[in-house]
């Protein structure tokens, strides 16, 4: 555990530390519904969900302990709001609100030249929770290449390939936006998982009303999406390939079954849409779907490749149709026009 | 491969695993390993766990595979099957092959064997005697395509010393036993890694993917003091150094790509050509791979029947002569080899379609490369 101050609780308070602050200073759940004292808190709690679900970043106002206290407590307590209302929307909503919230103190507590404290707090909280060594060097924080390729392979922009990086002896040079920036989605998952396996507590009288305005908040955000019978044009390009028994490169049928895979068909529906192929042969299909799909060899699941690397194999051939999708798989599912 | 040919072949890979037993470069962590075996005209065995030297030996000795193969892979029980062996992380591992290089000097020393009709000829789609498009391409690696592949080495290893920050001591080079050369790290930082991020760490050292930003040139208002200097380190240095040629030229390359309205484009499509030339060129799919059973060191190509040999001075390091190990036990052969070539320092061919008698290391070579056989002589 790190040992930390109220202030850096109230910054990063879905540290496991938050939990023991509560502990210690002798609060019990039972009380939030009761004293009238903590009225405020629970005030502020349904506020901070309120606040993550229109998109914007929660900001503190800390003046006196006391408004630390109820910056944490408030946290803690949005949690268990959460957690009894059930909408995992407003939960992804929240946690990754609540990561943005935490990467700019990370950001700024990192480029803190005139506190050592806060930036070695800031290192290490990326380095027990992400696995991250940072070092500061002058005005650039340097992390070993492994660990940053680790990260960087979720990301999709070109700027994130290493080729596109400062890269000095093993060592990636970032600055300290970059480098909070490198954790924002391992950030969000990191609360959300924290929230999931936080267990639900029975309801309390108090908390009944901003837990059904919740749920009623919630809903609001539920996005109806249609099911387009369509396949993207790069799927359908390979389909076309193969039924006109033309040679579909490997990547290509990696492609289309991995695609096929991901959208919920099973292997006794894909094989078939090989045969036409000209070194088609049944055992070896069957072989390769089913590795594919993780049944056989190493247990792996292969996903079905980003629109990027399809194009990089030239195995995209693009419609408007496909704006604003990055995976083949995402032109199945459309927002409907009036969600 | 035919029964005549294929005795004479194990025969004399039987003895090369008797008397070079000491080439063979066991892997550290061997018994973390996965090794496998091809047999000639056979399939592949593998899962195959090998504790000891003794054990090696005597799979060898027993089985005279055709080719041998340990994985980069580290694994608590590397004999069970793949989704029950536990990867424990694996060696980087690099294949340069000259085929990839495609230089000049290739299509003279190409020639293709008809599948159907067994016709050898010069390089072509088809086979000039029969009209059949099942052909094999069969190469016979000549100096200059081994020059270039040493070439493609020294940059390797320059960018996993100086960018990846890999020790020296970690890196072996070793000539693959036929057209190139296979680079192995051991003990690294990225032993760890998954098929994805040696993907990022692949595009890296092939310089793919690179943008004009990571050089300095700006999409909008782009500015002098931004462009990257020709000595600073990693690709930055390396590609300025390739754009602007010399110091000198530098300021006066800026200012013209500045003023410029399609300065970003004509950026990235020098950016975009100069992965032909400074990029490394290895076979991405060998470093991606985690699970790979890769040739041994040590162990015979059946592709050439010479050895795939640690190569300590890659500057003067003759495949030719240095990876031959077969005796030269005077052998009749019916030979087809359109092309010339040297095995050590001795020059061999052409031969067309005529018995020679040459030694034996010669005659391996060419029965191994499909260009020669002993069956039809005896007959």
């Amino acid at each position: 555990m790190l040992n930390l101050g109220t202030d850096e609780i109230a910054k990063y308070p879905f540290l496991t530390e938050a939990g023991q602050y509560l502990k210690d200073k002798g609060f019990s759940l039972d009380q939030f519904g009761t004293d009238p004292d903590l009225k405020p808190i629970l005030d502020k709690a349904y506020n901070r969900i309120e606040i993550a679900t229109t998109g914007k970043i929660y900001r503190s106002e800390v003046t006196s302990l006391e408004d630390l206290d109820l910056e944490v407590f408030s946290f803690l307590l949005a949690v268990i709001l959460l957690k009894l209302s059930g909408m995992n929307t407003l939960i992804r909503r929240f946690s990754l609100a609540e990561a943005r919230r935490a990467e700019k103190y990370l950001e700024k507590d990192l480029a803190d030249l005139s506190n050592k404290t806060k930036e070695e707090l800031a290192t290490r909280i990326i380095k027990e929770l992400f696995s991250i060594n940072v070092e500061k060097r002058e005005n650039f924080f340097v992390i070993p290449i492994s660990d940053y390729l680790k990260h960087a392979v979720n990301f999709h922009e070109r700027e994130w390939k290493l080729i596109n990086r400062h890269v000095e002896h093993g060592k990636v040079i970032l600055s300290s936006h970059e480098t909070v920036r490198l954790i924002r989605k391992e950030l969000d998952n990191y609360i959300a998982s924290k929230i999931r396996s936080t267990g639900t507590p029975s309801m309390l009288e108090a908390l009944k009303k901003p837990v059904e305005r919740l749920v009623s908040l919630g809903k609001k955000f539920s996005v109806p999406t249609v099911v387009s019978t369509e396949y993207p044009p790069c799927i359908k390009h390979a389909i076309e390939v193969l039924d006109k028994g033309e040679n579909l490169p490997h990547s290509g049928r990696f492609l289309l079954a991995t695609y096929l895979l991901g959208n919920g068909q099973n292997i006794e529906q894909i094989a078939p849409l090989f045969k036409n192929a000209p070194d088609y042969n049944e055992k070896i299909t069957m072989y390769q779907l089913n590795h594919l799909k993780g049944s056989s060899g190493s247990g792996t699941e292969y996903k079905c490749p980003s629109c990027e690397r399809v194009k990089s194999k030239d195995l995209c051939f693009a419609t408007s149709d496909c704006d604003g999708i990055i995976n083949p798989l995402q032109f199945k599912k459309k927002k409907t026009l009036n969600a | 491969m035919l029964e005549q040919d294929l005795q004479l072949v194990e025969v004399a890979f039987k003895k090369y695993y008797f008397d070079h037993f000491d080439l063979l470069l066991i892997p550290e962590r061997s018994s973390e390993r996965e090794f496998g075996y091809q047999k000639f005209n056979g399939g592949m065995n593998r899962h195959i766990s090998i504790k000891s030297n003794e054990e090696l030996r005597l799979m060898l000795i027993t089985n005279i595979p055709s080719d041998v193969y340990c994985s980069n892979a580290y694994y608590s029980f590397p004999n069970l099957p793949m989704s029950e062996k536990d990867w424990k992380g694996a060696d980087l591992i690099f294949d340069i092959d000259a085929k990839d290089l495609n230089l000049d000097c290739r299509q003279e020393h190409t020639c293709i064997k008809c599948i159907s009709c067994d016709e050898v000829s010069a390089l072509q789609s088809t086979c000039p005697s029969c009209k059949s498009t099942k052909i094999e391409i069969k190469s016979l690696t000549c100096k200059n395509c081994i020059n270039g592949a040493k070439e493609e080495v020294v940059k390797l290893k320059k960018i996993l010393e100086d960018d990846l920050d890999i020790k020296k001591e970690k890196i072996q080079v070793y000539f693959s036993g036929n057209e190139g050369f296979h680079v192995h790290v051991t003990d690294s930082p990225y032993q760890l890694l998954g098929s994805r991020e040696r993907n990022e760490l692949v595009d890296y050292i092939m310089f793919r993917g690179a943008m004009p930003e990571t050089f300095g040139m700006k999409k909008y208002k782009p500015e002098r003091s931004s462009f990257a200097d020709i000595n600073e380190k990693g690709w930055r240095g390396r590609a300025s150094k390739h754009i602007f040629g010399s110091k000198s030229n530098r300021s006066k390359t800026i200012s013209e790509i500045i003023k410029n309205s399609d300065g970003y484009s004509i950026v990235q499509h020098r950016l975009d050509s100069l992965k032909d030339i400074i990029g490394v060129k290895i076979d991405p799919n060998v470093t991606i791979d985690i699970h790979r059973i890769f040739r041994l060191p040590g162990s015979l190509n059946s592709k050439s029947g010479m050895s795939k040999v640690l190569c300590e001075n890659i500057d003067k390091f003759n495949p030719f002569q240095d990876s031959c190990f077969i005796d030269d036990e005077k052998t009749n052969v019916l030979a087809n080899c359109p092309t010339q070539f040297t095995l050590k320092n001795i020059k061999f061919g052409p031969y067309k379609n005529e018995k020679v008698t040459i030694p034996k290391y010669a005659a391996i070579y060419l029965i191994c490369k499909g260009l020669a056989n002993t069956t039809l002589i005896q007959n």
